[in-house]
């Protein structure tokens, strides 16, 4: 396929393992880069690319994937919420089988009698509620700032045709303020980040400049294998020849400023808020809420959401491996207790999770 | 969740609010109200969750090429001032 093909091209390939391998030949200390993008750690698994990589070219993931950083709490909320009588759910597919309070999930709440859909549009599910007047249509919004225009565009769309009954329970998360809360964190020293290519086209790349200013590598990056490698040989370059500022290697989707469009509808529909990550707490303004105009579709205001405080199964190491801690595999449960199909934690459960790619894709 | 995909533009609908795309054989249906470039039939969008979110660049794309094998060259022939 056009705009794939050419950066699956093993000769480039190579000759970018090759580059990179000798420009890490000469470095004193080793480096470590954080991918931040769920997909990113995907095609870093699937391609097998860690194993390429020479020893001193540490690549960590971070709290990218969407489904695995929604709180416990936001869980087992949405939990209650697609348990109403009233009440049609709509999420996306990956969202189901998360582990909630009392191993609950989406799904056999679903296999018990709630009306629970899979969409994957948020359009989807404002079209749902066109065809069902006499019950309440629910959105299980997720995502960082790839889908929140999305939902925000829907939103507008729910609003233009004067829904009574579609509102959405938003669990929307920024980027910016998680890799800033890392940044600033003695657990772990982060060189360089891969930022999130398709965030990126939506944000642009000036929102990354606190992590130049910091003297950290910042390269915006695709998805395909030259892409990955490329930008981690202009994270090596920048690391070397000093960092010139936030750097695009994926310039077929990203342009500087973003998609000002989307950050219009996005900034129309939705406010920051504090909001709380697994594995990380409450960061402030890292989140999105609905704009008070929209309080007529916003869940929290037209249901009376329990205010719980889930706990995370004390067992599972989903947090340490959303801060690039630790591997997955250096968790007891991983591939025994806990594989894709009895997923103990949402990072096993999401195709975008760190413990689901390592499981899929091991490591040589 | 997050993958969004190259798709070629075949045809518009509803008063060119809709692009109809085909992806490696199959085609789809995306909105454009979040797209803030003008598209042609034939043109290639990323879309992500129903919505065309950034029209590909043939240039652009060409560029991140050319910055690659600028860097292999750079580091093949140890002379790394390329900027
Ligand atoms: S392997 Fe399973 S239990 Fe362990 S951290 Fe990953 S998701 Fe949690």
């Amino acid at each position: 396929m056009k705009y794939i093909d050419e950066y699956r091209d093993p000769e480039l390939v190579r000759e970018l393992v090759r580059a990179i391998a000798k420009r890490a030949a000469g470095l004193d200390q080793p480096v470590t880069i954080m991918e931040v993008c769920g997909s990113h750690t995907t095609a870093i698994g699937r391609f097998g690319l860690r194993g390429i990589l020479p020893a001193n070219i540490r690549l960590v993931s971070g709290p990218g994937c969407p489904v695995c950083v929604t709180s416990a709490t936001d869980i087992d909320r949405a939990l209650w919420l697609a348990g109403r009588e009233e009440v049609i759910f709509t999420s996306y597919g990956d969202l189901l089988r998360v582990p909630g309070a009392d191993s609950g999930s989406l799904e056999k709440l679903r296999a018990a009698g709630a009306r629970i859909e899979i969409v994957s549009s948020a359009l989807e599910a404002v079209a749902r509620a066109r065809r069902e007047a006499d019950r309440k249509v629910v959105f299980f919004g997720i995502g960082f700032e790839t889908t929140s225009p999305t939902a925000a565009a829907a939103l507008l769309e729910a609003e233009r045709l004067k829904l009574k009954n579609f509102s959405v329970y938003s669990c929307h998360k920024l980027m910016p303020p998680v890799m800033r809360s890392l940044l600033q964190s003695d657990e772990l020293r982060i060189d360089g980040f891969l930022c999130p290519g398709h965030v990126s086209t939506i944000i642009g790349a000036e929102a990354y400049r606190f992590i130049t200013a910091s003297g950290r590598a910042a390269v915006i990056a695709g998805f395909e294998p030259a892409d990955i490698l490329g930008a981690i040989l202009l994270i090596l370059e920048e690391l070397k020849e000093g960092i010139s500022g936030v750097r695009i290697a994926y310039r077929r989707a990203v342009k500087a400023t973003g998609n000002r469009r989307a950050q219009a509808v996005l900034n129309e529909v939705f406010t920051p808020a504090d909001a709380d990550w697994r594995g990380l707490g409450r960061i402030r303004k890292s989140g999105l809420k609905l704009r008070s105009r929209f309080a007529a579709f916003n869940a929290e205001k037209q249901f009376a959401i329990p205010a719980l405080t889930s706990r995370p199964d004390p067992a599972c190491r989903c947090g340490e491996v959303l801060r690039g801690l630790i591997r997955p595999d250096a968790c007891a449960l991983f591939g025994r207790a806990c594989t894709p199909s009895t997923p103990h934690g949402p990072c096993m459960v999401s195709t975008e999770g760190s413990c689901a790619a390592f499981f899929r894709y091991p490591e040589i | 969740m997050c993958i969004s995909f190259p798709g070629r533009i075949t045809a518009f609908k509803e008063d060119d609010e809709i692009a109809v795309i085909e992806i490696g054989g199959t085609e789809r249906e995306v909105s454009l109200t979040l797209l803030d470039d003008e598209v042609d039939l034939g043109d290639y969008l990323l879309c992500h969750a129903g919505f065309a979110i950034h029209r590909i660049d043939q240039q652009e794309a060409e560029q991140s090429i050319a910055l690659f094998n600028e860097l292999i060259r750079a580091e093949k022939t140890g002379e790394n001032e390329i900027y």
